[in-house]
C-alpha cells in the first residue's frame, strides 16, 4: 500500500469523524476544538494561549485529493531513498473509549484515530455526528516522546509534544495501547522529509507559490546598493558547490572576483567565506559572518581569505571578530582543521571571544529547564536553584551580550564586524540576526522580521530539519539538536519585554514560529538548507508559513496593538535582574494565562479605542448624528 | 473659632524698629482672618490691620520686664514687632496665630477623614446580629496597642474579653478584622494564648466560642498559628505557646510557618546584597536569590493568605488568626485575606483602608519596625515592605484587578520610612493619639488621593471579571510565579527596567481618548445647537421661499452635509500623542512621573525621565579592556555587554 492508499484507509474507518473535523476546521489553534462550544462551556479553548500549534486548518478530504501528487513526489524522491509507507506503521488505527487529559483542562472521552499525520480524538457524547463533539487534532510530527504504562487490561499513553504541552490517553485494551504507542512511535520518527505533512497539506485558501519569494535577496541588496558601491551580488554559489550550506546567491566586496571568493570559500568551514549579513544604514559599517577559517596545526594561511577581509577595511581602519568560541576553543580547533585568524595574517583586525553555548550543552539546558519547569513538587528554593542549575537564563543572557557586543561595535565604535565560530550555522546566526534586531528598526516590523528570518536563519544554512529533530523531551539519542532557534527568540522576547513599543509583532508569533520549527504543516523550516530543499523541491511542493501568516485576517493577530516606529538603536539591559524566564512559552500548558490574556485584551481594547479607526468611527458617529436631523429638515420641507 | 485661645489682649505695646520711644499702646485683637491692632488715643484710634495669609513667621522672643515681645514678619516685608504684658497672653496668641497662619488646617482635617474605619466597618455590613463595637478598651484599659474601638461578636461579654485577654500575649484578646456578610464568616486577629504546657482560660475559650457562633453556617473554626511549629512550640516553654484543640471546642488548628522578624531581616539584607553585586553573572544572581530565602518567605505569607481567603470564601468558616503578638504577621495575612478576598481593598481608597484597618489601628509598630527613632536594631524588619510585595506579586498575576499602580505601591514603601506623613508615626493608636499626631501632621492618605491620576492602572475598569469577587492566585505549581521585584529593589537603577512604561503609555492613552470623547460631546452639543438655529432658519426660510416661489433652499442644507468633514478635520489636529521613545518633548508631555518630582522631592532620583534609548545612546560606549582603547571614556553601563 502507498501513501494514498494509508490515507484512505484511515479515512474510510471515520467517515463520520471527517465531518466533524470539516465543520471544526476553523478551530485549528485550538487543543480541543468544540462544535458548540455553548454545549460545552467546560472545553475552553480560551484557557489556553490560543496559538496556533501545528494542527492544519484543512480537513483531510482535500489532503486526499492531493495523495497523487505526493505519491508522485515520493517515487520521484530519489535523493531521499527510503520508500516506505505509512500503513505498515499504523499497527491499529482506531480505539473507542479512550480518555484524553491534558493538565488544567477535562478529560475527554472519545474515539482515538491514527491517520498518517495526525492523532484525531472524537467524542460523541450524543453518538455520531451529534453537536458537542470534542477534537483533538494533534500533527504526529509534534510528537516528542512516547511513554506507555499499562495496569492490567488498560494502559496510558502520555504524549510529550515538541511544542511542550503533555497529553495523557487512557486506552482500554493492553493491545491497542501497545499498538497506539508504537505506531505513534513509529509515525513521529519518520525522518524522510518529503514523507511530512507539508507536502501534503493543501489548505484552500493559499495557493503553493504564495509565500516563498517575498524576500528576494536581490531586493535586500537593492537597497544596500542605493547607499553603497562597495557591495555585489554574487551567483558563485548558483549550484551550491562552493558552499552546499548558503544559497545561490550572496553579497560580498565588490572588489573580490567570485574566483577568489570561490579560494577563499575552500580555506573555510564548510566553504562558508565571509559574507555581508547586515549593512547598517546609519553609518555605513557592515557584519560579516562566515565559518571558523582553516588555519589547522600548521597555521595555514589563505592570500584569497585575507585578501576578501582586507578589503572589507579601508587603509588603518579596524575591525572585529566576534569569535563565538572561546580563545580556548577556537586554539582547540586548530587540531582538527579548523582555528582562527592569526593577528599575523589579519593585521587590522582584532579577535574578541565570546563563547557561547551550543549542541549538546545548549539541548541539556533546554531539557532541564522544560523539566524543572514541569515538575510541580519542587518548593520556591528547589525551583530557584534548578532554574539556575539548568542555565538557559545564562545562555540567554550571554547570547544578548554578545549581539550586543556586536551592535555596539558597529553602531559606537563604526567598526566593521565579522562573526563566526566553528560552522558559521548556529551561534554565528544567533548573534548576527539579534544585532540586526536589535540596530535596525525595519528588522522590528512584522513583515521585516520574517525578512530577517528568511535571511539570517532559513537561506542562512541553519540546519533546521537535524537542530529542532527533537524537542526538550525526548528520550531518543540526542543526535544534532540543539535549540539555537529557540534560544534566539528567547532573546526576542526579552526585547520585546523591555521595549514594548519597539516591536511590531507580540509574542504570538514567537510561539507560533517556535511550533513550526519543531513540527508544521508548512515547509519553511524544513530541511537543513538551500540546496536541500531544491532537491526536495520545498518551495514547489509545500505551502509557506509566511504565506499563511501574511493573511490578513491571522497577520492582525500577530500585531503587536502597542507598536509605534523607534527609529533608534534599542540597547537592552542585559543584568540578571532585567533578563526573565519566557513564561509564557515555558508555562503556557502548565499554568494559566487567563488573567494576563485579559490584560491583554485589555490593553488592545484601549489603543484601539484611540486608533485612527476609531477616530474615523467617532467622525461616523458625528456624521450620524448630523445626518439624523438632517432628514428632519427634509421632512420639514 | 477653636484656634483662637484669645480674641483680645489689652495693653498692648507695638514698637517702632526705629525709636524705641515711640511705642503705641493699645488692643490686639485676633479674628478668623486679621490680627488687628488698634491704639489706644482716643482721636486717632489707629488700626493697624494685617491678613492671617500676610504673615510669614511669628517669633516669641524672651520675656523681658516690660513683658513679652512677638514679632510677626509679614511676606510683604513689613515687621511687627509687639509687646505683651503677660507671658501667658503671649503664648495663647503666639499658638493661635501660629494655626490660623496656616492656611490648608481644613485640608488638613479633611486629609485625616478621608479615612474613616467607622465608615469600613459598616461597609462591611457591622454591627449587626452577630458582631458590635466594643467600648471595652475605650482608655486603652484592657490592651494598649489596640484601638479603642474594636468589633467582637455580641455574645462576648465585657467580661469575656477582659478575661481572654488576660490570656493572650499583651492582653492583645481577639478581634474582628475582616467579616465576609455574605456567608457571616469573619477573619479575628489576637496574640499569642499563654497556654504554656497546660493553661487553660475559660474566658479565652468561651470567646473563640462566641466567635464560631457569630457565624451560624459553620460549626468549627479554624485558628492559623502563621508560626513555623517549632517556633510556637518554644514559646510554651515561655508560658506563652498556641491554643490546645482539646480545650477549645469545635477548632481546627493550623501552623502556617513565617519566619520571625529577624529572620525576614537578614533575609532582606542577603537579598540586597545580591542586588548590589557587581555585573554578577546569571548564576550569581539567582543563586543569591535562592540563598536569600526572600521569595519563600513571600510565597509563605501568600500561602497563608490563600487559605485564609479559601476558608472563608470557599468553607464558609470563620478564622482567628495569631502569631506571637499578633502585629506583624498577623497583619500580613490578614490583610492579604482582606486583599484576595474583597474587591474593596484592590481599589485605591480601600487599600488605605485597609493599611489603616489592619496595621495602624491594629497596633503595628511603626516607630520599632522602621527605626524611625533611635532604637533596638533589632526591632527593625521589613514586615510591611513584605506585605507590598505579595501585593505587586499579586498585581503582576491579575493585571487587571487593582485600580491602583506599581507607583502607588512604591510611594507607599517610602512614605512609611519617610516620617513626612503622620500615618506611620508611632506604634499603637494610643502613642499617636497622645502625640495629637492627626493634630500635627498630614495624613498620606490624602497626599495620594490628591495626585491619584498618578496612581491609576490604566487596566483596571470596574466592571472587569477581574475586579469582581475572590482572586483565586494559582496554588500549584506556583512557585515560578514568585518573581523578583526590580522595581522595587533596584528601583534606582533605571538601566534595569523596561525602557519604555506601558502604564504611562497607556495612561496618556485613556487621557487623549477622554479628550477625543469630551470633544466629541462639545461638538455634538454645538452641533445640536447649530442644527436647531438652522431649522429654525429652514423653517422660516421655506416658509419665506413657499411664499416666493424661489427654489435654491439647497445651499442650506449643503452648509450642513459639509460639516462633518471639518469636524473630523478638528478631531484630527487635536493633539495627539505617541508613546514616548526617546522624544524628550514627547516623553516629558507623558510621563506622569513629572509630578511627581514636584510632590516628592525624595523621589526625583527614581523619576527620572527615562527615554531609554535615546538616553542610552548618547553615552559613551567603548569598554572595559576589549574594545580599542581610544576611546577613553570608559562607561560601565555599556561595559556590561563586555563582561559576559
Amino acid at each position: 500500500m502507498k501513501v494514498g492508499d494509508a490515507e484512505d484507509n484511515s479515512n474510510g474507518q471515520e467517515l463520520s469523524l471527517s465531518r466533524g473535523v470539516q465543520r471544526s476546521g476553523g478551530h485549528y489553534c485550538a487543543l480541543f476544538a468544540p462544535r458548540d462550544p455553548c454545549l460545552h462551556p467546560e472545553v475552553p479553548t480560551c484557557t489556553r494561549r490560543s496559538v496556533p500549534a501545528t494542527q492544519p486548518e484543512q480537513p483531510r478530504g482535500s489532503c486526499r485529493q492531493q495523495v497523487p501528487v505526493a505519491g508522485k513526489l515520493h517515487r520521484g524522491s530519489a535523493a531521499t531513498g527510503t520508500t516506505m509507507e505509512f500503513s505498515e506503521l499504523i499497527k491499529t488505527a482506531t480505539v473507542e473509549s479512550v480518555l484524553l487529559s491534558c493538565a488544567g483542562l477535562p478529560a475527554v472521552k472519545g474515539t482515538l484515530c491514527i491517520t498518517s499525520h495526525h492523532l484525531l480524538l472524537s467524542s460523541c457524547p450524543g453518538g455520531d455526528a451529534q453537536p458537542g463533539t470534542v477534537e483533538l487534532w494533534l500533527l504526529i510530527r509534534n510528537v516528542d516522546a512516547v511513554e506507555k504504562r499499562l495496569a492490567g487490561s488498560s494502559g496510558t499513553i502520555t504524549l510529550r509534544c515538541k511544542d511542550l504541552k503533555v497529553l495523557q490517553l487512557e486506552i482500554p485494551g493492553m493491545e491497542e495501547c501497545l499498538n497506539i504507542a508504537s505506531s505513534i512511535e513509529a509515525l513521529s520518527s519518520v525522518d524522510s522529509v518529503m514523507m511530512m505533512y507539508p507536502f501534503f497539506y493543501r489548505p484552500q485558501s493559499l495557493r503553493l507559490e504564495e509565500g516563498w519569494h517575498l524576500f528576494p535577496l536581490e531586493r535586500h541588496f537593492q537597497q544596500i546598493a542605493s547607499q553603497t558601491s562597495q557591495w555585489r551580488l554574487s551567483h558563485v554559489n548558483q549550484d551550491f558547490t562552493t558552499c552546499p550550506t548558503y544559497p545561490p546567491s550572496v553579497i560580498v566586496p565588490a572588489a573580490v572576483d567570485d574566483d577568489t571568493l570561490r579560494k577563499a570559500a575552500r580555506f573555510r568551514h564548510g566553504g562558508r567565506f565571509p559574507i555581508l549579513s547586515y549593512y547598517h544604514p546609519k553609518n555605513g559599517t557592515v557584519m560579516l559572518r562566515s565559518s571558523q577559517p582553516l588555519t589547522g596545526p600548521n597555521r595555514k594561511r589563505c592570500r584569497e581569505d585575507e585578501m576578501l577581509l582586507g578589503t572589507v577595511l579601508d587603509k588603518g581602519e579596524r575591525g572585529f571578530i566576534i569569535d563565538t568560541r572561546s580563545a580556548q576553543a577556537a586554539k582547540q580547533a586548530r587540531m582538527t582543521g579548523g582555528g582562527t585568524e592569526p593577528k599575523s595574517s589579519y593585521p587590522q583586525w582584532r579577535r574578541l571571544h565570546r563563547p557561547l553555548e551550543r549542541g549538546r550543552p545548549l539541548q541539556e539546558s533546554f531539557m532541564k529547564l522544560v523539566e524543572a519547569c514541569n515538575d510541580t513538587s519542587a518548593t520556591m528554593d528547589r525551583w530557584l536553584s534548578r532554574l539556575e542549575s539548568c542555565r538557559w537564563l545564562s545562555h540567554v543572557k550571554a547570547a544578548l551580550s554578545t549581539a550586543c557586543l556586536a551592535a555596539q561595535c558597529m553602531d559606537r565604535e563604526e567598526a566593521t564586524v565579522l562573526v563566526h565560530g566553528a560552522e558559521g550555522t548556529d551561534t554565528t546566526l544567533l548573534v548576527t540576526a539579534l544585532a540586526q534586531v536589535i540596530l535596525d528598526p525595519s528588522c522590528r516590523t512584522l513583515r521585516g522580521f520574517l525578512g530577517l528570518l528568511e535571511r539570517e536563519w532559513i537561506e542562512a544554512g541553519h540546519p533546521f530539519h537535524l537542530r529542532c529533530a527533537r524537542s526538550a523531551s525526548s528520550h531518543a539519542r540526542p543526535k544534532q539538536e540543539a535549540p539555537l532557534f529557540l534560544l534566539f527568540l528567547d532573546c526576542v522576547w526579552q526585547l520585546s519585554r523591555q521595549f514594548p513599543f519597539s516591536l511590531e509583532f507580540s509574542e504570538r508569533l514567537l510561539l507560533t514560529l517556535f511550533d513550526n520549527a519543531y513540527a508544521s504543516a508548512y515547509g519553511t523550516f524544513l530541511c537543513n538548507n538551500e540546496k536541500e530543499r531544491c532537491l526536495c523541491k520545498v518551495k514547489e511542493n509545500t505551502h509557506s508559513l509566511w504565506a499563511w501568516l501574511n493573511q490578513p485576517e491571522e497577520r492582525t493577530k500577530y500585531l503587536n496593538p502597542l507598536y509605534s516606529h523607534n527609529p533608534l538603536v534599542i540597547w537592552p539591559s542585559v543584568e540578571p535582574q532585567s533578563i526573565q524566564l519566557w513564561q509564557g512559552l515555558f508555562f503556557r500548558w502548565i499554568r494559566s494565562s487567563q488573567h494576563l490574556d485579559e490584560a491583554w485584551a485589555e490593553i488592545q481594547r484601549l489603543v484601539e479605542s484611540k486608533d485612527p479607526h476609531a477616530k474615523e468611527g467617532v467622525g461616523k458617529r458625528l456624521s450620524r448624528s448630523l445626518s439624523d436631523p438632517a432628514a428632519q429638515t427634509e421632512n420639514e420641507r | 473659632m477653636e484656634h483662637i485661645r484669645m480674641p483680645k489682649v489689652e495693653n498692648v505695646r507695638l514698637l517702632d524698629r526705629l525709636s524705641s520711644r515711640k511705642a503705641a499702646l493699645g488692643t490686639l485683637y485676633l479674628t478668623a482672618t486679621h490680627v488687628i491692632f488698634v491704639e489706644n488715643v482716643s482721636e486717632t484710634r489707629k488700626e493697624t490691620w494685617v491678613l492671617h495669609s500676610q504673615i510669614s513667621s511669628i517669633e516669641k522672643q524672651a520675656t523681658t520686664a516690660t513683658g513679652c515681645p512677638l514679632l510677626i514678619r509679614c511676606k510683604n516685608f513689613q515687621v511687627i514687632q509687639l509687646v505683651i504684658p503677660q507671658e501667658r497672653d503671649c503664648h495663647d496668641v503666639y499658638i493661635s496665630l501660629i494655626r490660623l497662619t496656616r492656611p490648608d488646617k481644613e485640608e488638613r482635617e479633611q486629609g485625616w477623614k478621608l479615612v474613616d474605619l467607622n465608615e469600613e466597618y459598616n461597609r462591611m455590613g457591622i454591627p449587626n446580629n452577630y458582631w458590635q463595637i466594643s467600648d471595652v478598651n475605650r482608655d486603652y484599659g484592657v490592651c494598649d496597642s489596640y484601638p479603642t474601638e474594636v468589633y467582637v461578636p455580641k455574645s462576648a461579654t465585657a467580661h469575656i474579653i477582659v478575661g481572654s485577654s488576660k490570656f493572650r500575649s499583651r492582653r492583645r484578646f481577639p478581634a474582628l478584622s475582616y467579616y465576609c456578610k455574605d456567608n457571616n464568616a469573619s477573619i479575628c486577629r489576637s496574640s499569642q494564648p499563654l497556654s504554656g504546657f497546660s493553661a487553660r482560660c475559660l474566658e479565652d475559650e468561651q470567646m473563640l466560642q462566641a466567635i464560631r457562633k457569630a457565624n451560624p453556617g459553620s460549626d468549627f473554626i479554624y485558628v492559623v498559628d502563621t508560626r513555623p511549629k517549632l517556633n510556637a512550640m518554644a514559646n510554651r516553654a515561655a508560658g506563652k505557646g498556641y491554643e490546645n484543640e482539646d480545650n477549645y471546642s469545635n477548632i481546627k488548628f493550623q501552623f502556617i510557618g513565617i519566619e520571625n522578624i529577624h529572620v525576614m531581616r537578614n533575609s532582606l539584607q542577603k537579598m540586597l546584597e545580591v542586588c548590589e553585586l557587581k555585573s554578577p553573572s546569571m548564576s550569581d544572581f539567582l543563586w543569591g536569590l535562592e540563598n536569600s530565602g526572600w521569595l519563600k518567605h513571600i510565597k509563605a505569607i501568600m500561602d497563608a493568605g490563600i487559605f485564609i481567603a479559601k476558608a472563608v470564601a470557599e468553607e464558609g468558616v470563620s478564622v482567628l488568626v495569631h502569631c506571637s503578638d499578633g502585629w506583624d504577621r498577623t497583619a500580613q495575612v490578614c490583610s492579604v485575606a482582606s486583599l484576595l478576598l474583597d474587591p474593596y481593598y484592590r481599589t485605591m481608597k480601600g487599600f488605605m483602608v485597609l493599611i489603616e484597618k489592619d496595621w495602624v489601628s491594629f497596633g503595628h509598630k511603626f516607630n520599632h519596625r522602621y527605626g524611625n527613632l533611635d532604637g533596638d536594631p533589632k526591632e527593625i524588619s521589613p514586615v510591611i515592605d513584605q506585605f507590598i510585595e505579595c501585593v505587586w506579586q499579586l498585581m503582576e498575576q491579575f493585571p487587571c484587578a487593582f485600580e491602583f499602580n506599581e507607583r502607588f505601591l512604591i510611594h507607599i514603601q517610602h512614605h512609611i520610612y519617610s516620617c513626612q506623613f503622620g500615618n506611620f508615626l508611632c506604634n499603637s493608636q494610643k502613642e499617636r493619639r497622645e502625640l495629637k499626631i492627626q493634630e500635627r501632621t498630614y495624613s498620606l492618605w490624602a497626599h495620594l488621593w490628591k495626585n491619584r491620576a498618578d496612581y491609576l492602572n490604566p487596566l483596571y475598569r470596574s466592571d472587569h471579571s477581574q475586579t469582581q469577587g475572590t482572586l483565586h492566585p494559582q496554588m500549584a505549581p506556583c512557585n515560578f510565579l514568585y518573581k523578583f521585584w526590580s522595581g522595587m529593589y533596584n528601583r534606582f537603577e533605571k538601566g534595569l527596567h523596561p525602557r519604555q512604561s506601558i502604564t504611562d503609555y497607556l495612561m496618556a492613552v485613556k487621557e487623549e481618548t477622554q479628550q477625543l470623547e469630551e470633544e466629541l460631546e462639545v461638538l455634538g452639543e454645538r452641533l445640536a445647537n447649530l442644527q436647531k438655529s438652522q431649522l429654525n432658519g429652514n423653517k422660516v426660510k421655506s416658509k419665506q421661499q413657499d411664499r416666493n416661489k424661489q427654489p435654491g433652499l439647497s445651499t442650506s442644507s449643503n452648509s450642513l452635509a459639509n460639516t462633518p468633514q471639518e469636524y473630523s478635520n478638528d478631531l484630527k489636529s487635536f493633539p495627539s500623542r505617541s508613546p514616548s521613545q526617546g522624544d524628550e518633548d514627547d516623553s516629558a508631555l507623558i510621563l506622569t512621573q513629572d509630578n511627581l518630582k514636584s510632590s516628592d522631592p525624595d523621589l526625583s532620583a527614581n523619576s527620572d525621565q527615562e527615554s531609554g534609548v535615546e538616553d542610552l545612546s548618547c553615552r559613551s560606549p567603548s569598554g572595559g579592556g576589549c574594545l580599542p582603547s581610544e576611546d577613553s571614556g570608559k562607561d560601565s553601563d555599556e561595559a556590561v555587554y563586555l563582561a559576559v
